[in-house]
């Protein structure tokens, strides 16, 4: 099968589900919305804040779209297809959370400055924002997809996929989270944004392995 | 050798073989412990600026090592089990889990405690005890995903491949918490002699460390015996064992 091919496939069942896309991000935008109400609405209280909020609630987000990532898939069979094909699993998997990114996490990242901005986020530092949420929604939607390869057998996987990727993703907030902190108080943000850099690099070298063999156990028993 | 080390790894001969090797061990890791306890407790002068209250590291620091190790063990367990096919290396991953969460709970409340007189709290997020709970979260996450299958081969491949993403991530993990807060003092005792420690003060640690993994080694023994049952109970041998007693 063609790479194209299959970007395509996936691009164009994700568009005849428009909305069960529609619900991480709803999610996203009244996640960010509780912290004002459960905090204060004190604008420079929520400006200090507005980087750690976007973060979690955008690691959260991106949690909840990743379990539909194999799931209609083992559902109706087109799974095993994949395995069957020629093609090696590692690189079909590593499409498929592309294209999967492309269409639940980069959203998250275009919604974002409206977020920041609903927090008293600083104008100058948006670009900053959107940066480290641009290099770490990916780390996160392969540590996600690590965890979808291996419950995608299991009825209920639903609560199970972030107790048990959520250790994992400490890093990503981390660096994703102080890269925006810094920029909010005009700090250099380099040293983070690399390190965002490194662990993408990172994730997108290994976690097709883990990915592929996590799919390969579910779909054996 | 290798048709001896054949033989051991058959689960019967090595239910057997651990069964006999238990009992021993755990004895040996009582009458450590309790020297080292001695040792630490009684025969260790107080710290010139913790005086008594430094004691507790005589099982917090053993407690923290073996959390780190009782990790490896089980990840390296798991990347044999993947690789070879084997199923006593599941086993041994699948038992090593629980003491392994249970090491780590225990270096969290003994360092609680010990934070409360010297630090002034007992929860700080500091970046070992963050990395430290973080330990335990993964642990927590290869037990459930482990018990998560009606089948047991799925659940222990499945949890396998889990621990090896999370051995992988460990020490980011590690680096990221450090560079991100530290309160926690760096490790005072490294291998070799120090001349601003006494002897008398850091071999109490070595004994008490010597302890804990006879400890371990004796019950992930009791507890690959009580996996192998569960594993086998439908074959010839294990009927035959049961029908016996």
């Amino acid at each position: 099968m063609k790479p194209a091919a299959l970007i395509q496939r996936d691009l164009l069942l994700a568009y005849r589900r428009r909305s069960e896309l529609a619900t991480p991000l709803i999610f996203f935008v009244m996640v960010t919305g509780l912290f004002p109400l459960a905090l204060s609405p004190e604008p420079a209280l929520l400006r200090t804040l507005a980087p750690g909020v976007v973060w979690v609630a955008a690691l959260l987000a991106g949690l909840i779209g990743q379990e539909s990532l194999f799931k209609s898939d083992y559902e109706d069979g087109s799974l095993e297809q994949l395995l069957l094909s020629p093609a090696p699993l590692e690189f079909v998997v590593l499409l498929r959370v592309f294209t999967h990114w492309l269409v639940t996490g980069l959203p998250l990242v275009i919604l974002s400055p409206l977020m920041g901005l609903l927090l008293n986020y600083p104008a100058a530092a948006m670009w900053t924002l959107i940066m480290s949420l641009l290099l770490g929604t990916p780390i996160l939607s392969f540590l996600g997809a690590v965890g979808a390869a291996l419950t995608v057998g299991l009825r209920r996987s639903g609560m199970l996929l972030p107790v048990l990727i959520l250790p994992l993703t400490v890093p990503v907030l981390i660096f994703g989270a102080s890269t925006a902190a810094r920029a909010a108080s005009s700090e250099p943000t380099a040293a983070p944004l690399y390190f965002l850099g490194a662990m993408l690099v990172l994730a997108v070298t290994f976690a097709p392995y883990a990915i592929a063999g996590g799919l390969r156990v579910s779909l054996e028993s | 050798m290798f048709i001896w080390f054949h033989k051991l790894v058959s689960p019967p001969y090595f239910y057997k073989f651990a069964g006999r090797l238990s009992p021993w061990l755990a004895w040996l890791s009582l009458l450590v412990i309790l020297a080292g306890l001695y040792a630490g407790l009684w025969l260790a002068p107080p710290d010139y600026q913790q005086g008594d209250g430094f004691r507790i590291m005589y099982v917090h620091v053993p407690s923290a090592w073996m959390s780190l190790f009782v990790y490896t063990v089980m990840a390296m367990a798991a990347a044999i089990g993947l690789i070879w096919r084997m199923k006593l290396a599941h086993a041994v991953s699948a038992a090593a889990a629980p003491l392994g969460a249970s090491f780590t709970f225990l270096a969290l409340v003994t360092g609680s405690l010990w934070g409360k007189p010297m630090w002034g709290t007992y929860w700080v997020w500091d970046a070992r005890l963050t990395s430290e709970l973080i330990l335990l979260f993964l642990y927590l996450g290869y037990m459930v995903l482990n018990r998560a299958f009606d089948d047991r081969r799925t659940g222990d491949r499945a949890s396998a491949i889990l621990a090896l993403v999370g051995i992988v991530n460990i020490p980011i993990i590690h680096y990221s918490v450090k560079w991100w807060n530290t309160l926690h003092q760096g490790p005072t005792v490294f291998f070799g002699p120090r001349a601003d420690i006494p002897p008398s003060m850091y071999i109490p640690l070595f004994i008490m460390v010597a302890g804990f993994m006879l400890y371990f080694a004796a019950f992930i023994l009791k507890r690959l015996q009580v996996e192998i049952l569960q594993r086998e109970r439908n074959t010839a041998w294990v009927r035959e064992l049961v029908e016996k007693s």
